[in-house]
């Protein structure tokens, strides 16, 4: 059995559709993300898996119950992250995990083996406020307070927005050891270098699913030859490839700029006619596409 | 419950709930107790006495001996008193006529003008009644010297309850019953909403909780707290206005028990129906304290009223509650006199909890499939 099976999930607000017809399943113990920009659907998408709102459309099993009609024996499985940390801000980090362990009829000490590895990091600061934690420690013990009542699955939406890359990549290590206690977990995130974290990932856009694979699959499935372009004068070069008939939508991407060439063009023209608009010493070389340059493409076709 | 104890640590870790919950009502007290008033005492007048005899000092003399007047100014003629009142601290002047002690043997009666300062109509309705009083009190005893033997109708008027016409007799049922439905209406709302606000609630909600343990862990704290109060205010009545309750205490208090639990599902009603703290904070003034002060017969008779603010102030429980307490504490009424106001007021606060669990939500936000 899936943990998750949705069928065409429609969410309308108005004439506003912020989740068009989306489909998908996640199998247990897999690590699920959603990627995309804010505003694609994703939070409307998470609270409707966390039974918090009835979609418009369609239907959602978890673990094969229905999160309309089943939502009472679903909560105590669900373990969910809202986007805004929910945390007592003038509570202290102890009185926070305490008062949600007890909402879920449980206590610290039952599941503290599960929190551990997370926990003992914000431990020291126990007797202080939430509202006085930086955000990676927020973000711990927003954590932590999801987990405590041992939940079988994880809804975490967009858990590292607003923390610094540290505590990101911590973040992350820490979601790998959960999905090894075999929970379930599905994350959201604007951040598209976190999607190689996941088992598999869902790229949405204005509420439309554009594809769903692994993250390998998703980079392999570009379809064109990528070039990455570098010099140091970046403004520059973005303008003067812009201006190349040869070149297809020049996108910054790093310190470089990702572009492909219309018709298979030599790229060695490319830095011919880069050198004569007086960028000499550019470099183009062809490069791995990520899940970026994904995106852009399956956006571009989607229009 | 971990709910109630969570409630009450926030509200012993912000200072702004606790001067809103004990703040607020000492100084309505205060206010209402000393600085608005509706009795009179010390207000200067002036006299302007054209007779000088025996009668016209008299007279001065009592309203000179009376608690309600201090006159602080004598008059020459006429002309002053429209510069008098200008000034603004001269409330009246009494203007005796000439020969007066004269005229009164003569023709047996005299007139003594009372001009009041009318730019603020209270007063000088208070200003003019109590000095019409002391006149009808002396001319009486006059009568009685004059001609005696004439049959003559005194009135002896004794104000029942309250001898003194004291107005925070009036004033602190008044208060306890605004201060109660603000306080528990005001404090549950804003303490839901909040939950909202810093999306707390989302977990809750995914909690296994009931919908009912949310509400009764939310309100509970703020149940007691008002309870609290209630005693606060009473003991502040007897001590610092030697007001004591004259009926029964216990049904007192179960009566404002009855009207607590009405304002705080008057709160968590509004809390269903916002998102925001201030918009919670605006329509519990605007909703509560307006009607609340003006139409529950708190400082303006419902009697006085068109007929159809009798009519609205019939759904306003503060009107009810209002007529449950004055007669409990003030004339010293057993239930006997009450149940039916009591009754009224327990339908009402039924419907609203009724009202407000239906309202409340177990997800975000309700959509029609």
């Amino acid at each position: 059995m899936n943990a998750i099976e949705a069928y065409n999930i429609t969410q309308r607000y108005g004439r506003v559709t912020a989740v068009d017809d989306v489909s998908f399943s996640v199998g247990e113990g897999e690590l699920f993300g959603f990627i995309g920009p804010d505003g694609a659907g994703k939070t409307t998408l998470f609270r409707i898996a966390a039974t918090l709102i009835i979609p418009s459309g369609g239907r959602i099993t978890l673990f094969g119950l229905n999160v309309v009609s089943n939502f009472r024996e679903l909560r105590s499985q669900i373990g969910y992250m809202p986007g805004r940390f929910s945390l007592y801000h003038d509570l202290t980090v102890e009185e926070n995990l305490n008062f949600y362990a007890t909402i879920f009829g449980t206590t610290i000490k039952e599941n503290y083996h599960l929190i551990e590895p997370i926990y003992k990091q914000i431990e020291p600061f126990k007797k202080r406020q939430a509202g006085r934690l930086s955000g990676g420690m927020k973000q711990k013990l927003a954590l932590s307070c999801a987990l405590i009542h041992k939940p079988r699955i994880l809804i975490l939406d967009e858990p590292t927005t607003g923390v610094d890359a540290v505590s990101r990549t911590e973040f992350w290590e820490i979601l790998a050891g959960l999905k090894n206690e075999g929970i379930t977990i599905i994350v959201s995130t604007p951040y598209m270098d976190e999607a190689l974290r996941c088992d598999r990932i869902a790229l949405i856009q204005e509420g439309k699913l554009l594809g769903i694979d692994t993250p390998a699959r998703i980079r392999n499935s570009y379809s064109r030859k990528l070039y990455a372009v570098s010099h140091p004068d970046r403004y520059r070069l973005l303008l003067a490839l812009r201006s190349l008939p040869q070149v297809v939508s020049p996108e910054p991407f790093g310190d470089s700029v990702h572009v492909v060439l219309r018709d298979d063009a030599d790229p060695a023209e490319v830095k011919r006619a880069l050198e004569g608009a007086g960028l000499s010493g550019a470099i183009i070389a062809e490069t791995v596409p990520g899940i970026e340059d994904v995106f852009l493409e399956l956006m571009q076709k989607e229009v | 419950m971990a709910f109630v104890r969570k409630e009450f640590l926030h509200i012993f870790r912000d200072v702004r709930t606790l001067v809103i919950l004990f703040g607020i009502p000492a100084a309505q007290l205060l206010i209402f107790g000393y600085a608005v008033r509706t009795d009179l005492k010390n207000a200067s007048i002036a006299v302007l006495d054209n007779a000088r005899d025996n009668v016209s000092n008299e007279l001065i003399n009592k309203l000179e001996a009376s608690d309600f007047f201090t006159i602080s100014n004598r008059l020459d003629s006429f002309d002053e008193i429209d510069a008098t009142f200008k000034k603004g601290k001269i409330k009246a002047v009494v203007v005796f006529p000439a020969e007066m002690s004269a005229t009164l043997t003569r023709e047996g009666h005299a007139t003594v003008s009372i001009i009041a300062d009318a730019s603020e109509p209270n007063t000088a309705s208070l200003v003019t009644g109590y000095t019409s009083g002391i006149m009808n009190d002396y001319s009486a005893t006059l009568t009685k010297q004059i001609t005696s033997g004439l049959p003559v109708i005194i009135p002896d008027v004794r104000m029942y309850f309250n001898p003194n016409l004291e107005s925070h007799f009036m004033f602190i049922p008044g208060i306890i019953t605004l201060v109660l439905i603000l306080l528990s209406a005001l404090l549950t709302s804003v303490s839901i909403v909040r939950e909202k606000e810093f999306g707390t609630m989302e977990v809750l909600l995914v909690s296994p909780l009931k919908p009912w343990q949310i509400i009764v862990g939310k309100v509970a704290p703020y149940f007691f707290l008002s309870l609290f109060n209630v005693i606060i205010i009473l003991l502040m009545a007897w001590f610092v206005f030697k007001l004591p309750v004259r009926g029964s205490i216990a049904l007192l208090i179960a009566e404002c028990m009855l009207y607590i639990l009405m304002g705080l599902s008057f709160g968590i009603l509004i809390s269903t129906i916002v998102d925001k703290m201030e918009n919670a904070i605006i329509i519990t003034f605007m909703g509560l304290l307006l009607p609340g002060l003006l139409l529950s017969g708190f400082i303006f008779p419902i009697e006085n009223m068109p007929k159809i603010y009798d009519y609205v102030s019939m759904i306003m429980p503060p009107r009810w509650f209002i007529e449950i307490i004055r007669p409990i504490m003030i004339k010293g009424a057993g239930f006997e006199y009450v149940w039916k106001e009591t009754l009224i007021l327990a339908g009402m606060t039924l419907f609203l909890i009724v009202l407000s669990a239906r309202k409340f939500k177990v997800r975000l936000e309700e959509n029609a499939r």
